[in-house]
């Protein structure tokens, strides 16, 4: 069944909703990076709650003309408009104001999404009797989406993604390094306007399958996913416009398996099980990879002091050193060293003796600080230096 | 104003009062903290919350739901600080990936659920039942004085009146420590003052007033209130003091003139049904919000 699913084979209807949640789910996670660049990922939220007073009022208007209140480009055209009276409040409340940005997101959304809940209720009382209109924005719903629906979800997803590549280099640009991008000649404010309306263009193109109240899961958590995975930023765009159209093709494709799978929950989902899988096994920011690091940390420690101590002739009390050191044949299960043993310990404190004159010579003394305990003398210094070094500290031990 | 009034629309007005106020009073703390969001994140939370609560209880009395809710909440912050620190990721993505997951697994977790037999649903969730908390056992003003008749009361209105109480009760107690560790975390440490700590209190504090608002007037209300008129009063005064009073002002009057908008505004314009009062509670709100900011004093820093 759920092969089926993924190879398209669930009929017409699912076949139209997985094409256009892919494409949706591409141009989320491509916008959604740079805004997460630009560290201003809850706008969003501000922006698709923002959406539904012109959904609802747009629906008013068709019904009040005599037609269908459900007309797709219609109603997509009514939330990009109040979505943008939402982002200027909070673009001018930033400005006219001393209230910081969030506080601004925040009045932004309740108060645009209770109004839209008002409108909601003014629906329901005149269409009261006939087919309910406007609840499946608010969480998405796919059940009997027409052919042309699908088309224009696919189609502004692909101009979205298109505008998104076109702007990628003045959008990274601002992203990270405001004053210079300005000094560049950019206009930051009106590129900001810019990544707005994308972001706007994806909440608006997202409606009909996530619905307003989850489509800020597709901008935010493919970007913080792909991060974990790289440093480049346009490899960051280029991952998380991968994982934004694979949680929405399969979650489009599961939710087809069955009735009570709906499908924007399910594609948020999808994209948060990328998140986890990320944040566990990405390497290097991984937090798996971050505890390997860590554990071998502990035992080079652990390995270095257990040496010095032999050296010392100390006693080694430390459960992890003893292990260490025996683990690595260097003492025997009686705690007396080995010959491989005794050579690393004289090695190490012959290491750290160098260490010790390093810090007097008064021509190798500024890279001290690369001693961390750790980092072998050999590989700081050039043979040469080395020579002189032991040139330098042969008399004193001979002392 | 007579019989009708005191039945009808009476307990609900009080019942959105403490609400607006209980969220309020937090809202100003999280506000100049620059937290606001957090309230967002934990009314978005509440959902899976009480789906599980509901699942595993069967019921959908209160003091289970509002554990399910506090647990949810409690998770949530605790998911989004471990992201942020484990992974190095920012706060705010890190809140939008927590809050939109938990509430994607909510909704799931409810359309798997046979919830037809009870009223539990995301609509109620987000903007609750504020109009059907009538007082049935009224019959005037007088029942005002009647142990039976009080008796009677919806469960709500008590329980939002001790939320409110409790919250009050708490900020007036740490007043101290909370103004010194909102304005001067530096210097509130240096005092020795363990401004983690508040901070998660607040946070907890705000928990509170949302899990307790949500089920009796809905999340939207709850958003609202933690920032519209904290926010409003941020711009009429220097003085926290005068802020809280403010804000305090600024919440009855949404939730007073958002109700009677509400339940008979479109009764006044000739219409028949009345609209939701959640909605106009939010929307007033915004309202004194704008104003404010279009002509209170200390509108700019």
């Amino acid at each position: 069944m759920l092969l089926d699913a993924l190879t398209l084979q669930l009929g017409y209807n699912a076949t139209l909703v997985a094409i256009g949640a892919t494409m949706l789910g591409v141009a989320a996670g491509a916008v959604g990076a740079f805004l997460y660049l630009r560290k201003r990922a809850l706008v969003s939220d501000a922006v698709s709650h923002a959406t539904l007073p012109g959904l609802a009022l747009a629906f008013l208007v068709l019904v009040a003309l005599g037609g269908d209140g459900r007309l797709l480009p219609v109603l997509m055209l009514g939330s990009a408009l109040s979505s943008w009276v939402g982002l200027w409040l909070v673009s001018w409340m930033g400005r006219a104001t001393r209230l910081s940005e969030d506080a601004a997101i925040g009045a932004v959304l309740s108060v645009f999404f209770g109004f839209g809940i008002v409108l909601l209720t003014v629906i329901q009382t005149l269409s009261a009797g006939r087919q309910a209109g406007l609840e499946g924005f608010l969480l998405g719903s796919t059940a009997g989406m027409l052919r042309g629906d699908a088309l224009l979800i696919a189609a502004g997803g692909a101009l979205v993604l298109a505008a998104t590549f076109v702007l990628r280099r003045p959008l990274l640009m601002i992203a990270f390094d405001e004053g210079h991008a300005e000094v560049q000649g950019l206009n930051v404010r009106a590129l900001d306007l810019m990544l707005m309306t994308l972001v706007m263009a994806v909440t608006v193109v997202g409606l009909k399958i996530v619905g307003l109240i989850l489509i800020v899961a597709l901008l935010i958590i493919p970007p913080v996913a792909a991060r974990f995975w790289t440093e480049d930023a346009t490899t960051v765009a280029l991952l998380s416009g991968l994982f934004g159209g694979l949680s929405g093709y399969a979650g489009a494709a599961l939710s087809a398996t069955a009735p009570d799978l709906p499908t924007g929950p399910i594609i948020v989902l999808m994209a948060f099980a990328l998140f986890a899988a990320s944040l566990f096994f990405a390497p290097s920011r991984g937090i798996l990879a971050a505890a390997l690091r860590h554990r071998r940390l502990q035992h080079r420690v652990h390995l270095r002091q257990g040496l010095l101590a032999l050296a010392h002739g100390q006693p080694v009390y430390e459960r992890l050193t003893q292990r260490m050191l025996r683990d690595h044949g260097l003492v025997r299960a009686d705690g007396v060293a080995t010959e491989a043993g005794r050579r690393a310990a004289a090695a190490a404190l012959r290491d750290e003796a160098r260490w010790q004159e390093l810090r007097r010579a008064d021509t190798l003394s500024e890279l001290a600080p690369r001693d961390d305990g750790l980092t072998r003398i050999e590989e700081v210094l050039t043979r040469d230096q080395l020579a002189e070094l032991d040139a330098r500290l042969t008399p004193r031990e001979a002392l | 104003m007579g019989a009708e009034f005191v039945t009808l629309s009476l307990t609900p007005i009080l019942i959105g009062c403490f609400a607006a106020m209980a969220c309020a009073l937090p809202g100003n703390f999280l506000l100049l903290r620059r937290q606001s969001l957090i309230g967002d994140a934990i009314s978005h939370v509440v959902l899976p919350g009480i789906v599980v609560a509901f699942l595993v209880t069967g019921t959908i009395a209160a003091l289970p739901m509002m554990a399910g809710a506090a647990g949810a909440a409690l998770v949530s912050v605790l998911l989004i600080e471990a992201i942020r620190r484990f992974g190095k990721v920012e706060s705010g993505a890190a809140m939008g990936v927590v809050f939109t997951a938990m509430f994607a697994g909510g909704v799931l977790l409810l359309e798997q659920t046979d919830t037809s037999g009870v009223h539990i649903d995301v609509e109620h969730a987000l903007y609750g039942n504020l109009e059907s908390l009538i007082w049935l056992d009224a019959t005037g003003w007088g029942s005002l004085l009647d142990p039976l008749a009080l008796a009677g009361l919806p469960p709500e209105a008590l329980r939002m009146a001790a939320t409110f109480a409790v919250v009050a009760v708490l900020t007036w107690l740490f007043w101290r420590p909370l103004k010194l560790a909102t304005f001067d975390e530096g210097f509130a440490r240096a005092l020795g003052l363990p401004t983690d700590l508040i901070g998660l209190g607040i946070v907890v504090m705000a928990a509170l007033a949302a899990v307790a608002a949500f089920d009796a007037v809905g999340s939207i209300i709850v958003i609202a209130m933690f920032i519209c008129p904290p926010a409003a009063a941020r711009l009429m005064t220097n003085r926290l003091e005068a802020q809280i009073g403010w804000s305090m002002l600024f919440a009855l009057l949404s939730a007073i003139l958002g109700y009677v908008l509400a339940g008979y505004g479109p009764l006044w314009l000739g219409a028949t049904a009345s609209v939701s009062a959640a909605g106009m509670i939010a929307t007033v709100s915004g309202v004194i919000l704008g104003l404010a900011a279009l002509f209170a004093p200390h509108r700019r820093a």
